[in-house]
């Protein structure tokens, strides 16, 4: 293999910050006021947006990289790491935003993606990337491509837990079966995967990934956040359901306890008390399939 | 019997800090509440976001138990640790234990892209108490100590600034020793429980 991404130290450092947001909240924000509260909450990143993702599915359009002067305002308001999205295949975007020094970038298919068949070569660059999956073979062959930090996609923006839970369980459950197999057995697993065999034999050795595993797309309550923790995420990101709920510093401390407390229902129970009315959400089953995010990126 | 360590498991890299720490030969406990505290030899703050952990603190009403522990047991931070344990804290100026001598900025190499790994040279007397040869330094998004008390022992140094440094039963770290798999730093802090 040429590249293996797993011996380049620079993957290290990488991954060294996707390790030191485990346990966390990533918070979507739209500007610095929101950055701040977000931060005040207890955030351990945030992620900046033009639009989150519920106003993205409403109002339709393409979905961009945001504009570079809500960027920096943002990272000129907070002091926890600041992560920016660049649509699937973007790699210009995403040289601009490296080149803007955010910390993380997200190349996310809540953006309308720029390549229907290539994702960006993200070894190449000195940023980390974190990428979006719905099963072991997308996320592996993400980290092939360099990703440092691998997040379920859920469904953006749609306030409903339910996608997310499938893709933690699937990813899961994908690694435990590898666990249990002959080395020739791997062979033929990684063909099904569509992932490299060197990252499928690193996954049946050590029974996870070999970069931290988030959960996104969905999360909206303590309890959501709990619930895919108690899976196997190790932090979470969550979108419009913070700022698109009617109490968005009240709701941001509860998930960062619910994210730190996920084992313990008593501490749970508590950072659930006195929150008001969550977004809306949506019935994912009765969306049409062109507006599901969770199905671009390939 | 091997010694418990605990490490505090509010948010930030706390497993590979429990990898590090049974690679040294102790068992790790994870800690996220005053009776768990209760129940360790020693503590160990991870990496991760100073800011978040605080507000874990306070949340959870953590402050007086960590600050009665600390008064009496050996205590490592490494990093968002070591900004917890220091004296003075700018960029900005936020609350601490103040239990090491220590004036840290932090994220004062700048953002992410900034991040690196490096060897280090610890003086001898590492050497003599752990074993010889450098020291793999992985720093993110790192603080750096800006000014060490008359009563720190500097331990390495990268670019002229202490990265290392011990107080009595405190030790303090910028950089990352549980990112590697070479347990030293580890094992110097086990020798002070």
């Amino acid at each position: 293999m040429i590249l293996n991404v797993l011996n380049d130290p620079n993957f290290k450092v990488k991954v060294g910050l996707a390790e030191m947001m485990k346990g966390g909240v990533i918070m979507d924000v739209i500007n610095a006021e929101q950055a701040v509260i977000a931060q005040r909450a207890g955030a351990c990143a945030v992620m900046a947006l033009e639009r989150v993702p519920s106003d993205i599915r409403k109002e339709g359009g393409v979905a961009r990289m945001s504009p570079v002067r809500i960027i920096r305002e943002i990272q000129e308001a907070v002091t926890i790491p600041v992560m920016a999205k660049a649509r699937i295949g973007h790699f210009t975007e995403a040289r601009i935003l490296e080149a803007l020094k955010v910390d993380f970038i997200d190349e996310s298919e809540v953006l309308t993606p720029a390549d229907d068949e290539h994702h960006i070569n993200k070894g190449d660059f000195t940023v980390p990337f974190v990428c979006g999956a719905r099963n072991l073979g997308e996320a592996l062959r993400r980290i092939a491509e360099g990703a440092a930090m691998i997040r379920t996609k859920g469904e953006a923006g749609s306030g409903n837990i339910i996608e997310a839970v499938r893709h933690i369980r699937t990813i899961v459950k994908e690694m435990r079966h590898l666990t249990i197999l002959g080395k020739e057995e791997l062979v033929h697993e990684a063909k099904l995967l569509g992932a490299p065999l060197n990252l499928v034999e690193w996954v049946a050795e050590h029974g996870r990934l070999p970069v931290p595993n988030f959960s996104a797309g969905g999360i909206a309550t303590p309890a959501d956040a709990a619930l895919v923790m108690q899976l196997g995420a190790e932090a979470v990101f969550v979108g419009s359901g913070i700022f698109k709920s009617d109490d968005p510093e009240a709701r941001a401390k509860a998930i960062v306890k619910a994210a730190t407390y996920y084992k313990d229902p008593i501490k749970l129970l508590e950072a659930s008390e006195d929150l008001g009315i969550g977004m809306a959400g949506l019935d994912i089953s009765k969306l049409p399939e062109s507006e599901l995010m969770a199905s671009r990126g390939w | 019997m091997a010694k418990r360590v605990g490490v505090l498991a509010l948010q930030g890299d706390f497993e590979a800090h429990e990898r590090a720490i049974s690679r040294a030969g102790a068992e790790p406990v994870q800690v996220r509440t005053a009776a768990e505290l209760a129940a360790v030899d020693g503590l160990v703050i991870p990496g991760g976001e100073s800011t978040t952990m605080l507000k874990l603190i306070n949340y959870m009403e953590l402050w007086e138990s960590l600050r009665a522990f600390c008064a009496e047991k050996p205590v490592f931070g490494t990093c968002a640790g070591a900004i917890l344990l220091a004296t003075e804290v700018l960029n900005p100026s936020q609350a601490s234990f103040g239990l090491i001598d220590l004036t840290v900025e932090r994220n004062a190499y700048g953002r992410q892209v900034d991040s690196r790994v490096v060897d280090l040279e610890p003086v001898a007397e590492f050497g003599d108490r752990v074993g010889e040869g450098p020291v793999e330094a992985v720093f993110i998004r790192a603080p750096i100590i800006r000014r060490a008390g008359p009563g720190v022992k500097v331990l390495a140094e990268y670019a002229g600034d202490p990265v290392l440094v011990e107080q009595g039963r405190f030790l303090v770290a910028t950089f990352h020793p549980e990112l590697t798999k070479d347990s030293r730093v580890h094992q110097l802090f086990l020798s002070k429980i």
